[in-house]
């Protein structure tokens, strides 16, 4: 089993392995390692393995079979989702849609769609870090070849308009795609959409799946060089084990959040109203009731985040920060940045399944005292 | 578009949200206090605005020079949270903005 500190608060970075996905995994390396594209009996079997994995994540998001194609990551699902349909409805305009709290590897394709010469509106969300439906349909245009909008935030957890976006986009012709990365396995996947993007290590899968949802009858076109895998989807060799871990996982984490998800909800209520009463000066984000069961962003006035995330690391607590400055991010969160909110001592706490109670009541006693510890240590006097 | 990754030093610093006045509102009161936070990066030009606004009498004005581009968020959001008036934003021909906040308590 992966070892897991009980003060493991990052699941929305990476739930640990789910242990039907484990055992799924282990049996699928004796079984399932053949090339999956070949006629002899072990590859016949891989691609029977396969093929099943895929029906069973199907059955999960409630769509066809062969609307599911796995990817190297979610990363790359977006990028093959996104650039895929720009391609294939050039002829209809060059213009795209996103809000401006999507993942990177959505802004990210975007900017390289505009340096390709397209055009790239961004809708901006209210200080909960949620997109006005009407906003999101004013921005589709005659020429707009795509519109994208996550089911929910990844850093603060707020969950997004997907279905008055997709009721937008329908009457406008417009196909949606949306980066359901952070929501799959929690909470009921959204309808009306023409794309989907998840990623596997997000519900408990091994890391290195992906996966692209392109319904039928909506227009794609590969924007790499011709491959035959995976439907002329994704090139490369599926890694097939991984692939069968992700969808035993896929069920059985989506089947423990039924009782979990609720659970979990409750304990990020408790350190939505905790936090805000013991620590001064904190901000506590996101949309309070339209959002992800397990997800709560704090940001601490006067502190910096990565001095709070190393405190916190200390103590024996992995979280996550909006504000963490590395080498090729100096920028704070572009998230937090569209909400108009404090960009600096931001904290994510997104607890994985199974999550104690008691570890984030531990949690909860240890903040006041490394938020002050650190402000004493800047010369906050108590401004 | 632009909205984080590296930044290259002749780019100029992304101000795609929330943009505030860009010129000096008509009648706008001179500063009494400059706070020069240049070169520091947030949390601390926020740290010198909050220990520092309470040197100037209500209903005055205070600059914060900042060219941590978490300032553009910081500086206004912290004015929201602690109910301080954010007045408008100059942009520095050095490179770097000043602030303008009014004490209003």
């Amino acid at each position: 089993m992966p070892r897991v500190s009980p003060g493991y608060f990052d699941a929305a970075s990476a739930e640990p392995l789910h242990p039907a996905g484990r055992s799924a995994l282990v049996g699928a390396l004796e079984t399932a390692w053949a090339d999956p594209a070949r006629l002899y009996g072990a590859a016949r079997s891989a691609r029977l393995e396969l093929d099943r994995a895929r029906s069973r994540v199907a059955a999960v998001l409630g769509v066809r079979a062969d609307e599911v194609a796995f990817t190297a990551s979610g990363t790359q699902a977006v990028h093959l989702g996104i650039l895929g349909s720009l391609r294939s409805r050039r002829r209809v305009g060059r213009h795209l849609v996103v809000s401006a709290v999507e993942h990177s590897s959505v802004l990210h394709t975007a900017e390289a769609h505009e340096r390709d010469g397209g055009e790239t509106a961004i809708v901006g969300v209210d200080e909960t870090g949620r997109v006005d439906p009407a906003e999101f349909a004013a921005a589709l245009r005659p020429d707009t070849a795509l519109a994208c909008l996550q089911s929910a935030n990844h850093e603060v957890g707020t969950v997004q308009p997907v279905a008055e976006a997709a009721a937008a986009c329908r009457a406008a012709g417009v196909p949606l795609l949306v980066d359901a990365a952070q929501s799959i396995g929690r909470t009921p996947v959204p309808d009306g959409w023409s794309l989907l993007t998840a990623s596997a290590h997000k519900w408990g899968g091994p890391p290195g799946v992906g996966v692209l949802v392109v319904r039928k009858g909506t227009r794609w076109r590969s924007p790499m060089p011709d491959d035959e895998r995976e439907g002329r989807r994704v090139p490369g060799f599926e890694n097939v084990p991984a692939i069968i871990g992700a969808a035993a996982a896929l069920e059985a984490f989506t089947a423990d959040m039924t009782a979990e998800a609720p659970r979990l909800s409750g304990l990020v209520d408790m350190i939505r109203k905790r936090v805000a009463e013991t620590v001064p000066d904190v901000q506590v984000v996101g949309d309070p009731a339209r959002r992800l069961p397990h997800l709560v962003t704090f940001s601490c006035l006067y502190v910096e985040g990565e001095a709070l995330l190393t405190e916190l690391d200390r103590l024996g607590f992995a979280v996550s920060s909006g504000s963490s400055c590395t080498a090729d991010t100096l920028r704070p969160s572009h998230v937090l940045e569209a909400m108009g909110v404090i960009t600096h001592g931001n904290v994510r706490v997104s607890l994985p399944r199974g999550a104690e109670a008691s570890a984030v009541e531990r949690f909860l006693a240890a903040l006041p005292d490394a938020v002050a510890r650190l402000r004493a240590a800047a010369g906050v006097t108590g401004a | 578009m632009r909205f984080r990754g590296r930044s290259r030093k002749d780019e100029a610093p992304p101000q795609d949200t929330a943009p505030p006045p860009p010129v000096a509102p008509p009648g706008a009161t001179p500063p009494v206090l400059v706070i020069d936070a240049l070169g520091r990066k947030c949390p601390i030009p926020i740290i010198m605005l909050a220990e520092r606004i309470r040197e100037i009498p209500v209903g005055q004005i205070i600059a914060v020079l900042a060219d941590d581009p978490a300032a553009h968020t910081d500086i206004p959001a912290w004015c929201r949270m602690k109910s301080q008036e954010f007045v408008w934003e100059e942009t520095l021909p050095q490179g770097g903005w000043g602030f303008h906040v009014r004490r209003s308590y």
